[in-house]
């Protein structure tokens, strides 16, 4: 690097084709702006759009699944023939899990109201049956000891006006507060639920049924069937297909239309590229007859098109794919409220798919154009 | 001259038109198929929500509380209300029937089963499984078949008029009873038509047709309960509004609503006696799935939109940029900006709208495959779509056509003859 000079000189010697290659693909991008400019913009869309699908496409499935986990439980374990479960069920249950869910004890009893009225009363976890059935609409949660939450219809049967009341099971009583009342329009809406210490002190009744919602694809949950099954030998676990079914049509359904849309717009993008950059090569068909005359084998002028199409395919798959991860992230902000991952392993993909539509794109006019002499291109005709 | 200069033009430039014909046809194809399925989807999953089964319950209105664990009835069955079966067809003639995909009345009934040295309590419901009614002049068939679709059953679904009866696979595992045998229930042999597996509480009970359940109880058109499956709009702030509170104009707005709740009021006016509920389970948690499903699809479409727009500018400025020395000939004869910039929109309309006409057919179709193939059923394409997208189709080709000409009008038309662009 003494003078620039002979440092230009030992280059020249070092690789004299590859710098004219070279100067040649960047000179006729610079010098031509306009044209370039355009075949590169419709490169960064095509390559933009297609990398936001292919992400939203691989996103959406995990982010509805999360939509389809406010239908509350997809496992139920229950004790085998009406038992109850073993006491270290449900911790056994979490280990399972590993925090891919929410797992929710339930205990139950016929209970008698003060008046002699048959009521169902069940043990559960407040904090968790919260997370797990966010349909229940709840006037107030109960949050000390002795406070029961009283469902809509079993209210006038325990507590009218909201009195304290009494109930008893195997001649124990136990004496609660009502704390708020439930509706779901299900079953729940007939039952007095309280907190499980207290309903385990009262009735010395154990968890008979778990309610699991289980994160993960379909295949995920079975496989967190199955290990339940394992864990827990003297239970009864079982999918609860309402949720399961209902999930794997409605998701099935929307994968299937965005997977048809992902195809309509890549295509469109890709026809779009298409169109420019044979436009762009046909353009250049005097370069081609200048290079042929020269003296240019046919194999390096092909080569020097291929590659030029290759590089542009390149730059706008990246620049596209940055574009795209950004459409998706706001895709995914503004219709789920959380920004979707980036996923790098589109990259090739969007990057090899680039690439062959350029070098396609390139391949047919050149055929075109190898079959005319030079001396026609040069005259204009 | 004008027409004779548009005429030659598309006569001697196939090659060219027909490219860029084409962009602009496959864009507007993919625009209006994009267009129909978003408009259409949040109809389809709508009906495809009510896999998960009624989203309103019907019960009697003084009705008594459940005393029900695991699906086993703890109470007297002939206790509390009852609704009459003879009211249920009145369902249909609601206002928002159509929007009724169908309903399941229940009547579960407490009975012992098995042999004399082993026999054991359950439960038995009467239901419909595919019974068909009439209400007025509409026929329509209904029962768990529609309203509980992933009830699964190994044998043969049995006739509404029959008395053959289901049982649910683990009361048949306990009683060691099999497809093709008789129960014996009350005296009386009932054949088995199949086995029920629906991993619920269903699956330790016994399912039968109705008039068998009422038989036993000793009670004709009695119906504990009905299960309603109604296609909703999710809701909004009118819906959770107190319909006691409204003034007449709001009141008649959300009772002309398909809301859950004014559906539930319609169905409590329809049928004397009764008290009709949301399941909360089913109904609140649709209109969240549904709203992001439609919303994505929404965002969607804008995308496909935005790509064909610009597939469609990028052929027809490729398309007028290579006719850069046509302008220079037509500027060195004479003609003005004017004339020139005239002449390469009305090409511009034309292809628009010979390429929109197509797109919009080939659109049509791409939407019906998409329906056809994911849906089983049509998505319809509102005649309206087509002035619209005529209208889109003719507006982009102007706008990617514009910067297009701008520049070749601009060009000297020495140097365009030259050649030296």
């Amino acid at each position: 690097m003494s003078t620039p000079a002979s440092s230009i000189a030992k280059r020249r010697a070092a690789a004299p084709h590859t710098s004219m290659f070279l100067r040649m693909l960047v000179r006729a991008a610079v010098l031509r702006r306009g044209r370039a400019a355009s075949a590169l913009l419709a490169m960064v869309v095509a390559a933009a759009v297609a990398t936001a699908m292919m992400n939203l496409y691989v996103d959406m499935q995990a982010k509805l699944r999360k939509e389809f986990r406010s239908y509350g439980a997809n496992i139920v374990v229950v004790g085998k023939d009406g038992t109850s479960l073993p006491p270290d069920a449900l911790q056994k249950v979490e280990t399972t899990l590993g925090g891919r869910g929410v797992a929710v004890p339930f205990a139950y009893v016929v209970a008698r109201t003060a008046n002699g009225q048959s009521v169902v009363g069940v043990g559960t976890d407040f904090e968790r049956v919260q997370k797990l059935n966010r349909w229940w609409s709840v006037s107030a949660w109960p949050s000390g000891t002795g406070q029961a939450l009283v469902g809509m219809r079993a209210q006038p049967v325990v507590s009218l006006e909201g009195k304290p009341f009494d109930l008893t099971f195997q001649g124990r009583a136990i004496h609660l507060n009502p704390a708020g009342t439930l509706q779901t329009g299900a079953a729940e809406d007939s039952r007095v639920y309280l907190s499980m210490p207290e309903f385990l002190a009262w009735s010395g009744v154990q968890t008979t049924t778990i309610e699991i919602a289980a994160n993960g694809t379909a295949e995920e949950v079975n496989g967190v069937v199955s290990r339940l099954a394992e864990a827990l030998p003297v239970a009864e676990v079982r999918p609860v297909r309402q949720i399961v079914e209902g999930e794997a049509r409605v998701l099935g359904k929307t994968r299937a239309t965005v997977y048809a849309a992902a195809i309509l717009i890549v295509l469109t993008a890709a026809l779009c590229v298409l169109a420019t950059l044979t436009g762009w090569v046909f353009d250049r068909r005097k370069d081609f007859a200048i290079m042929k005359a020269l003296g240019a084998s046919e194999s390096l002028i092909s080569g020097f098109f291929a590659a030029e199409a290759a590089s542009l395919g390149a730059v706008g798959a990246t620049l596209g794919f940055i574009i795209g991860i950004g459409i998706a992230a706001w895709i995914g902000r503004v219709n789920f409220n959380a920004p979707v991952v980036p996923r790098f392993s589109v990259f090739p993909v969007v990057l090899a798919g680039s690439i062959a539509v350029a070098l396609l794109s390139a391949i047919v006019p050149m055929s075109l154009l190898r079959r005319v002499q030079p001396a026609i291109i040069l005259k204009g005709e | 001259m004008f027409a004779r200069l548009l005429y030659e033009s598309f006569r001697r430039q196939k090659r060219r038109k027909l490219l860029a014909g084409v962009a602009i046809t496959l864009g507007v194809a993919v625009a209006t198929a994009m267009i129909a399925v978003a408009t259409d989807i949040g109809d389809k999953i709508n009906r495809e929500l009510r896999s998960y089964g009624a989203n309103l319950l019907v019960t009697p209105q003084e009705d008594t509380i459940d005393v029900e664990i695991g699906g086993v009835n703890l109470k007297p069955p002939s206790d509390g209300n009852f609704l009459s079966e003879a009211d249920l067809p009145k369902i249909k003639g609601t206002f928002w029937r159509h929007n009724i995909l169908g309903f399941s009345p229940m009547l579960p009934v407490n009975i012992s089963v098995g042999n004399p040295t082993h026999s054991q309590d359950a439960t038995l419901v009467g239901t419909y499984f595919a019974k068909h009614l009439t209400f007025g002049k509409d026929q329509f068939t209904t029962g768990v078949r529609n309203t509980h679709p992933w009830w699964k059953v190994n044998g043969s679904w049995p006739a509404d008029d029959s008395s053959d009866v289901l049982i649910g696979e683990h009361l048949a595992q306990k009683l060691q009873l099999h497809t093709g045998d008789t129960l014996t229930l009350a005296g009386q042999g009932y054949h088995i038509a199949g086995l029920l597996s629906t991993g619920g509480a269903e699956d330790g009970q016994i399912i039968a047709p109705l008039p068998v359940a009422q038989r036993l109880l000793g009670k004709p058109d009695a119906v504990r309960r009905v299960y309603v499956s109604a296609l909703t709009k999710p809701e909004d702030a009118l819906a959770r509004r107190d319909p006691k509170t409204m003034s007449g104009e709001l009141w008649d707005r959300w009772y002309c609503s398909p809301y859950v709740q004014s559906i539930a009021y319609q169905l409590q006016e329809a049928i004397p006696h009764s008290h009709a509920e949301q399941i909360r389970q089913v109904a609140q948690n649709e209109g969240t799935v549904l709203s992001r499903i439609k919303g994505l699809m929404l965002l969607i479409t804008l995308a496909a939109l935005f790509a064909s727009a610009l597939a469609v500018s990028a052929a027809m400025a490729t398309a007028i940029f290579e006719r850069r020395r046509e302008v220079g000939l037509m500027k060195a004869l004479g003609a003005g900006n004017l004339a020139v910039a005239a002449l390469f929109f009305a090409e511009s309309t034309l292809l628009a709208l010979l390429s929109g006409v197509t797109g919009f057919f080939g659109g049509s179709w791409l939407a019906y495959r998409i329906g056809r193939s994911i849906f089983d059923s049509q998505i319809t394409i509102e005649p309206v779509l087509f002035p619209i997208i005529m209208a889109i189709a003719v507006v982009v080709t102007f706008a990617g056509s514009a910067a297009a000409i701008r520049r070749a009008v601009k060009f000297d038309p020495v140097f365009a003859l030259r050649g030296d662009a």
